[in-house]
């Protein structure tokens, strides 16, 4: 217990926020990275997730794809690019977007195929292109599960971002690994209590907003 | 390939390392997750709560969870307890919805005969329920066991030994062989475990093949 109010004094001291290794900046960066992570995935998996669930090709490779990746550690392979494209920011993001890319494709992809043979069919009937029946039958569709694959793919790679500080790039890894290494256990702990309220947050905004982006009087897929 | 040659014995020494770390996390989800989920699956305000707090705990930070729970446990920050507990409430957040879907989708019509033969409330959940969840369960498990095997490489930074070590170790003294050692052995190690789960689940539900065949 006088760990956690060590740890509650070291979050709410100003100068923890403000100082020269300020906190606010390691938060900030924590959710750019985050942010870019995202986004730089989503324009790779999205697409192609869609693409698969429209067209049904290459369906298994999906499958297995979002199956093996969960195998792959982050740590070796952030150290491995770190060794090879040197200290900092690439080699991290690299290990990030490979890590968001398959919950992201799985979401994408899996809201088109649950969109029932008959709403498609019926769209075809009426005469739509098939790029009007994946925008503007599928997509609006879909979107429920897609945003449950950002959901999953966000709450990774908020949780892996600590381990870019490992290869000296920012985020709040940096006082976790710091305290780490002088022993200053109330700073480890303060960084690890805010990066868990910041993953509930974001837990909780996603599932609100998955909530939110299904269309009116349509049900759950 | 040098490296990898002459280091044969520490790459056995942290593999088994770290099956030490994520065996007894993997088997523990699945134990622990049969009466937790048989609970949110026989009563509905238990299962708001549990699928809510396990959906929670999946999104805490694997990293942070392994500094902050040592202070809940009263275990140190180096304690392999403190790693296999942190794994084993990863596997039961995925684990106890599994357990509790799984009871919920064995046909009403068999629990309703099997009511009819006689059967009591313990008997039937052990005879009929639970033996019928076994697909839908070692889905699940297959799932938990390749993602604790890729989770426990995180402990690496804290010291703690297991293939993850190997990254650190790599890292640090700049041999990506040892790194690449690592990554194999983790997925291999994870492919295995996976295999096995796929394999006794199969073992467990004999009746299966034979509707098949």
């Amino acid at each position: 217990m006088n760990y956690f109010s060590e740890a509650w004094t070291w979050l709410t001291d100003p100068l923890t926020w403000t100082g020269a290794d300020a906190l606010a900046a390691r938060l900030t960066e924590h959710l750019l990275y985050t942010l870019l992570v995202i986004v730089v995935s989503a324009l790779i998996a999205i697409p192609l997730g869609w693409w698969v669930g429209h067209t049904g090709r290459g369906r298994n490779a999906v499958v297995v794809l979002s199956g093996a990746a969960r195998a792959i550690p982050s740590l070796g392979l952030v150290t491995l690019l770190a060794l090879w494209m040197g200290l900092g920011l690439p080699a991290p993001i690299i290990t990030l977007v490979v890590l968001a890319i398959p919950p992201l494709l799985a979401g994408a992809y899996s809201g088109i195929d649950a969109v029932p043979r008959e709403v498609t069919d019926a769209a075809r009937a009426q005469g739509m292109s098939e790029w009007q029946i994946l925008m503007k039958v599928e997509v609006p569709l879909s979107l429920g599960l897609l945003m449950g694959g950002v959901r999953s793919a966000a709450l990774q790679v908020v949780s892996t971002v600590m381990l870019a500080a490992y290869v000296g790039a920012g985020g709040l890894g940096r006082p976790l690994f710091l305290g780490l290494k002088t022993q200053d256990y109330a700073m480890m702990l303060g960084a690890s209590i805010l990066t868990v309220g910041l993953a509930l947050v974001l837990d909780v905004v996603l599932s609100g907003i998955q909530r939110i982006v299904r269309p009116r009087g349509t049900a759950a897929l | 390939m040098t490296w990898i040659l002459n280091n044969l014995p520490l790459l056995w020494q942290r593999l088994l390392e770290h099956l030490t770390l994520a065996a007894p996390a993997i088997v523990l989800s699945l134990l622990l997750a049969i009466p937790l989920g048989w609970i949110a699956y026989r009563y509905r305000l238990s299962r708001w709560l549990l699928v809510t707090l396990t959906g929670l705990l999946y999104a805490i930070p694997s990293l942070p969870l392994f500094v902050v729970l040592p202070l809940i446990l009263g275990t140190g920050i180096r304690d392999s307890i403190n790693v296999v507990a942190a794994l084993t409430l990863y596997g039961l957040a995925l684990m106890v919805r599994s357990v509790s879907d799984a009871l919920a989708a064995v046909p009403a019509v068999v629990v309703d005969a099997a009511q009819a033969q006689g059967f009591g409330a313990w008997r039937r959940f052990w005879q009929v329920e639970l033996p019928l969840a076994i697909p839908a369960l070692t889905a699940g498990l297959r799932v938990v066991t390749v993602s604790t095997v890729s989770l426990v490489t995180v402990s690496g930074v804290l010291g703690l030994p297991s293939l993850g070590l190997l990254f650190t170790d790599g890292f640090q003294r700049g041999i990506p062989e040892e790194i690449l050692a690592g990554m194999v052995l983790t997925v291999v190690l994870a492919l295995v475990l996976d295999a096995l789960v796929a394999l006794l689940g199969r073992a467990l539900t004999p009746w299966r093949r034979a509707v098949k065949a």
